[in-house]
């Protein structure tokens, strides 16, 4: 490897070729401010426009400051990081970059969160010098689930980037020129009538408050937990536990399981739940059709695969609108959260003597797309949904900030019965890989009558791409499978099976988000961190580890749910309650 | 025309041509560039072709409509050849009286001729009007001699013949060196030394590369590029070729306006028979070198003209630059070795292959060699399209060439180098024009703009013009030009409507220079000069624009009308014109304006007959 020496602000360092003045500082600790940088190489995200000019530094012989993002380092380069001239031009693109920003920090979604207010108070900005006062305003866009105020937007084109090269979605480009442009849809439509998928990652890579999810449920929420005539139900999934401490101080990959009950029940909800009982469900639906589509396929009959997951809704959404042809592939069952809503608004409140319109059901999700998918008209009935609410994880903590409860000294409490028993593998839901896996351990069980010793299916668990793929062999069976976090790397699958599936793949699992539902677009912000995501995903594992059940089809109380209430998985009224349709869907 | 796949077949084809012109009785060239064509040029060649073939003279005269001449000031043009008779302004139903008067009875017709202002005199040959005898024409050699569609009559002007040279005599190493030797530096505005950026594309090894011709004019008042393309197609066509071969590319491509049709259309027609000649295509001439072209439209934006967003937008992206390295030469149009030269560029290309790089260098100044082509415009006599040796000065161009100022006015400033450039005055009037001269004098050459102010032209202003058009023109990707330039036009529209101080003129300096520091691409780095340039010999006139005084007697705001009632009659016209009923008076008396109703449209000093009414 070819090595440069250079120096900074008076330092020597010595950098591979090709790395950036920004990597070489990085190296001596000097840290360069930056807004539109975000290279997260774990998910192919490089996000390197150069446009924001605030990492600017005076660099020996050259005539203009140079972006420290983008300016490779050359042998001999002396730079300056922090001269009078560097400072006061830095300032001074902050405060051009401030009197085009809205001041609404107070009340700003991304208050405390925000990039531009780190830097700017990092560079000490306490007045705006540029006196012009134009501001450029574009139309409020309020989707189910990602809120655009594009009065915000800086440019940095984060959100372009993850959505066309992480994301091959394609939803978002820069339009307009000058001081009009903006990152928008095309022809500018709302982002309802886009390709947009919901999956968040736009929100998560956000710098600023331009794009946030939609909070609006909160409200509703409030005012439904304060009214005494309702049962107010909740249910939390699985990648939330794994993240909600990060927002109380507790280190990325603390799991606050326990700590997350007691706060939920002390905000006032009637019964909390857990999504991953849902998850077992879930499990006994998909296994049952995996095993019935694979019986099919032995006997030669045609037959639609690979089976493909369909618990994630923003991978639902991308298949309608990107490849509507394939609507048979994924799996009729509902996803985790819809099949809890379905159950909680016909099982439970049977249970409970109430109407379904007295039980209000709420979803603690990782996810915005959920709050998309809770609002589709075929989950719920007489125009009430099964799922009433679906709150962020990143809601949930500042509800918990809210009702002024202290985390760390909440004592840990259980979730309630019946639909709060879970297994390990309810809980491996939340990263990448984990569905693939809890089906594999009840359909091995299933298929061979044996029991399965060793659970954990290693060669799905790497973590080193986005696309896993392996052969597990069942009794006689050989099941080619594949996993893959990320709508590009679902693309690349869909794109495979377009071609011929070569790879002759049984069965597929879909996770929208790069490393899965731990890095949702609801989660709490990783600030371009990924190792973050990382320690999420082995929370999950070390939960899974810890439970005495970790097969979705011994979970005792799913097991009695069917016996008592839906009979056979994948029948009747199973069926009727747990599986869902697809639809085309033509967006721009 | 048939397939020419030898050298010796191209020379053939050549001397037959030259011959064929030499026995040509009588040719009529008309002008039918953009400017001339607006004015019913087309219309001309009709009408001469109809009267030739009512008198039976049809296969004795040739009635060419060939690309610009230059003085578009005196469009549309005619010229006459063998004896070069050069009428102006003539209109369609001219075209009787000249094959009447000049081709049957060898009569020029008189009042057709330019009439020269210093003598009143009329001049039939264009080689004795000042507007033409300090130009040399090397890259619009051919413009408004040849016709654009025909390629025969360019390869009577040796066409073809620099690429026939450079494909069968020289290696890609050797043209790349005479390119280096002939100093040609890039006509696009940055003069970066044109051999040097063929040997940087060279450099990168890749099965594919690319040449591009960056034919994406957008300077407010230039048309360099679009003449020659209209006028000389061809030789961006021969040159493309010769940069393919020293490149290493078999692929070209012309990122063009798509609001110039003309342009694309003679472009399109030369690209087509150069295919049928085999002039472009597999094995030309019949060596290993194979190249085409195919052109991509452009929307029109000013960024466009920057490479990197110029290659962009070509692969369908949004027209926005990156930064650079990687240069183009390295990672260009779909990530490929590229190189990007100008339209001008290129048509300097084939002459130094023709006539030699001692030749080319021996024009021009110790750095910048050769010509450069300028669109005079703005308050100069000559508007029109022309071209001088590097070195010429300031003062020749605008008062030798271009006649002058207007109307007798007092010269005040030209602005080269459009938006990006910035304003020279008196002082600079006898610096001799080449790339260095002007980036020291706080301008640029840019590709060719040149615009000419007169006493009348209020300096904050003409600022003003250039930031609301660079506005306009950003991308938006970075702060400093997104937001920058929304901020420098902002505090020149408030200095030009009486709303500025002396904060405002400190910030207009501060903020210029962090956007000249700052900003990503050429656009925005150069987008402050108009304002630092002005600044620089004009403070006085911000300063008294922040006291509330326009010395040009532009600025409306700062403007007040005033009826003197010494000379004002009572006549009532104004009142009776004044649109917004500001002027009261009754018959015989003198009137007043209302100055708080007066929106200063200035239609009452207009329609006073008697000089009564003054602006202050």
């Amino acid at each position: 490897m070819d090595m440069i020496n250079l120096t900074i602000d008076g330092q020597a360092v010595q950098v591979e070729k090709g790395s950036t003045i920004l990597d070489a500082a990085k190296k001596l600790g000097i840290e360069i401010p930056t807004l539109c940088h975000l290279h997260m190489h774990e998910i192919g995200l490089n996000n390197q426009p150069a446009s924001c000019r605030v990492c600017v530094v005076e660099v020996e012989k050259r005539r203009n400051l140079a972006p420290a993002c983008a300016t490779p380092v050359a042998e001999g380069m002396v730079v300056h990081t922090n001269t009078p001239k560097v400072l006061e031009e830095r300032r001074t693109v902050l405060e051009l970059m401030l009197s085009d920003h809205p001041k609404d920090c107070l009340t700003c979604a991304k208050a405390g969160e925000c990039d531009l207010q780190k830097v700017s108070e990092k560079m000490g900005i306490r007045k705006i010098r540029v006196t012009g006062t134009a501001q450029s305003t574009y139309p409020l866009d309020t989707s189910v689930s990602i809120v655009r105020d594009m009065n915000k937007c800086i440019m940095c084109r984060r959100c372009e980037t993850v959505c066309n090269q992480v994301q091959t979605v394609g939803a978002l480009s820069g339009v307009n020129r000058g001081f009009e442009a903006v990152v928008s849809t095309s022809f500018q439509v709302p982002l309802a009538e886009s390709v947009c998928t919901y999956c968040g990652q736009c929100v998560q890579v956000c710098p600023v408050g331009a794009l946030t999810s939609n909070t609006s449920a909160v409200d509703r929420l409030m005012a439904d937990l304060a009214d005494p005539d309702k049962v107010v139900v909740v249910n939390t999934a699985p990648a939330v536990r794994a993240a909600l401490g990060e927002e109380f101080g507790y280190p990325a990959g603390t799991s606050v399981t326990g700590k997350m009950v007691a706060a939920l029940r002390k905000i006032g909800f009637d019964y909390v739940f857990d999504t991953d009982f849902a998850a077992d469900m879930t499990i006994m639906e998909e296994a049952t059709e995996l095993a019935e589509r694979l019986q099919k396929y032995i006997k030669g009959e045609p037959v639609a695969l690979p089976l493909m997951t369909s618990c994630c809704p923003a991978w639902v959404n991308f298949i309608e609108t990107q490849y509507p042809e394939y609507l048979d592939l994924p799996s009729s069952a509902k996803s985790p959260q819809q099949m809890f809503g379905s159950i909680a608004k016909s099982y439970f409140a049977e249970k409970l003597g109430v109407q379904r319109e007295q039980l209000v059901v709420v979803s603690i999700m990782p996810c915005i797309a959920k709050k998309y998918e809770a609002q589709r008209e075929e989950f719920s009935v007489d125009e009430n949904p099964d799922i009433d609410y679906s709150i962020s994880t990143h809601e949930l903590a500042g509800l918990i900030k809210q009702f002024n409860f202290d985390l760390k000294n909440l004592e840990e409490d259980d979730f309630d019965d019946p639909l709060g028993e879970s297994t390990g593998a309810g809980v491996i839901f939340g990263k990448t890989g984990g569905v693939m896996e809890a089906a594999l351990r009840t359909a091995y069980e299933w298929l061979t009558g044996e029991t399965l010793e060793k659970v954990e299916f290693d060669d799905i668990r790497s973590t080193s791409s986005g696309i896993r793929k392996a052969a597990v062999q069942i009794g006689d069976l050989t099941i080619n499978v594949a996993v893959a976090s990320g709508l590009g790397n679902a693309r690349k699958i869909m794109e495979e099976i377009k071609a011929g599936n070569p790879d002759n793949l049984h069965a597929v699992e879909i996770m929208a988000c790069p490393g899965g539902c731990v890095n949702g677009g609801g989660q709490p912000y990783h600030h371009g961190d990924f190792s973050v995501i990382r320690k999420r995903q082995a929370a999950l594992c070390g939960e899974d580890v810890e439970k005495k059940i970790r097969k979705s089809h011994e979970n005792p109380f799913v097991k009695k749910l069917y016996a008592d209430y839906m009979g056979e998985p994948g029948h009747g009224k199973a069926h009727e309650l747990l599986h869902t349709t697809y639809a085309a869907k033509e967006k721009v | 025309m048939e397939k020419i796949t030898t050298v010796e077949q191209l020379k053939t084809i050549c001397i037959a041509q030259q011959e064929a012109e030499k026995q040509e009785r009588v040719s009529i060239l008309v002008c039918g560039g953009t400017g001339c064509q607006s004015s019913d040029s087309q219309k001309i060649v009709e009408n001469l072709r109809s009267e030739l073939a009512a008198q039976g003279l049809e296969d004795m005269v040739e009635v060419v409509r060939t690309g610009c001449f230059g003085f578009c000031e005196k469009g549309p043009i005619v010229k006459i050849l063998p004896d070069n008779t050069f009428y102006t302004q003539v209109k369609p139903e001219d075209a009787k009286e000249i094959v009447e008067s000049h081709i049957m009875n060898n009569e020029k017709v008189q009042r057709l001729l330019y009439l020269d202002p210093k003598t009143n005199e009329h001049i039939s040959d264009s080689k004795h009007m000042d507007f033409y005898k300090k130009q040399q024409r090397v890259a619009l050699r051919n413009c408004g001699y040849i016709d654009p569609e025909n390629i025969k009559d360019y390869i009577r002007q040796e066409g073809y013949q620099a690429l026939a040279k450079c494909i069968t005599r020289l290696t890609p190493e050797e043209v790349i060196e005479e390119v280096k030797k002939s100093g040609l530096r890039g006509r696009g505005g940055a003069g970066f030394p044109t051999g040097l950026k063929w040997q940087f594309a060279r450099g990168y090894q890749s099965e594919q590369k690319y040449v591009v011709c960056n034919a994406d004019e957008g300077d407010p008042g230039a048309f360099m590029d679009r003449s020659i393309l209209e006028g000389d197609p061809h030789s961006i066509v021969e040159a493309m070729a010769i940069c393919g071969y020293a490149i290493g590319a078999s692929e070209g491509r012309v990122y063009i306006r798509a609001e110039y049709p003309l342009e694309i259309q003679r472009l399109e027609k030369a690209i087509e028979s150069a295919r049928e000649c085999g002039l472009l295509g597999e094995h030309i001439l019949g060596t290993d070198f194979s190249f085409d072209i195919q052109i991509s439209f452009g929307a029109g934006a000013f960024v466009c003209g920057e490479e990197t967003a110029l290659i962009h937008s070509m692969e369908g992206n949004r027209g926005e630059p990156t930064t650079k390295p990687p240069f183009p030469a390295e990672s260009g149009y779909w990530g490929k070795p590229t190189n990007v030269n100008n339209v001008e560029t290129f048509a300097n290309v084939p002459v130094i292959f023709l006539k030699g790089a001692d030749w080319f260098s021996s024009i021009g100044t110790e750095k910048s060699k050769g010509t450069k082509v300028f669109a005079l415009a703005g308050k100069i006599n000559n508007v029109g399209l022309i071209e001088v040796p590097m070195g010429t000065t300031l003062r020749e161009v605008i008062f030798d060439i271009g006649g002058g100022i207007k109307n007798g006015k007092k010269f005040k400033a030209a602005q080269t180098g459009g938006p990006s450039g910035g304003c020279l005055t008196e002082k600079d009037l006898d610096t001799p024009i080449d790339f260095d001269s002007l980036v020291a004098k706080g301008s640029m050459m840019g590709s060719g703009g040149l615009i000419v102010m007169d006493e009348d032209d209020c300096m904050p202003s003409v600022a003003r013009f250039y930031l609301e058009f660079t506005e306009e023109e950003s991308c938006g990707k970075c702060t400093p030009c997104r937001v920058g330039t929304k901020r420098l036009s902002e505090l020149l529209k408030d200095i030009t409507q009486g709303k500025g101080t002396m904060e405002h003129i400190a910030e207009l300096k501060r903020l210029s220079q962090v956007i000249k520091d700052t900003a990503l691409c050429g656009l925005g780095q150069t987008a402050p000069n108009p304002v630092l340039s002005t600044l620089a010999a004009f403070e006085d006139e911000y300063i008294a624009h922040v006291n509330g005084h326009c010395p040009a007697g532009k600025c409306t705001a700062l403007l007040k009308f005033y009826i003197d009632p010494e000379k004002c009659k009572g006549c009532t016209l104004c009142a009776r014109n004044c649109p917004v009923n500001a002027i009261e008076g009754t018959v015989r008396n003198p009137h007043s304006i209302l100055q708080e109703k007066c929106i200063k449209c200035g239609t009452c000093m207009d329609k006073c007959k008697f000089g009564a009414i003054v602006k202050k």
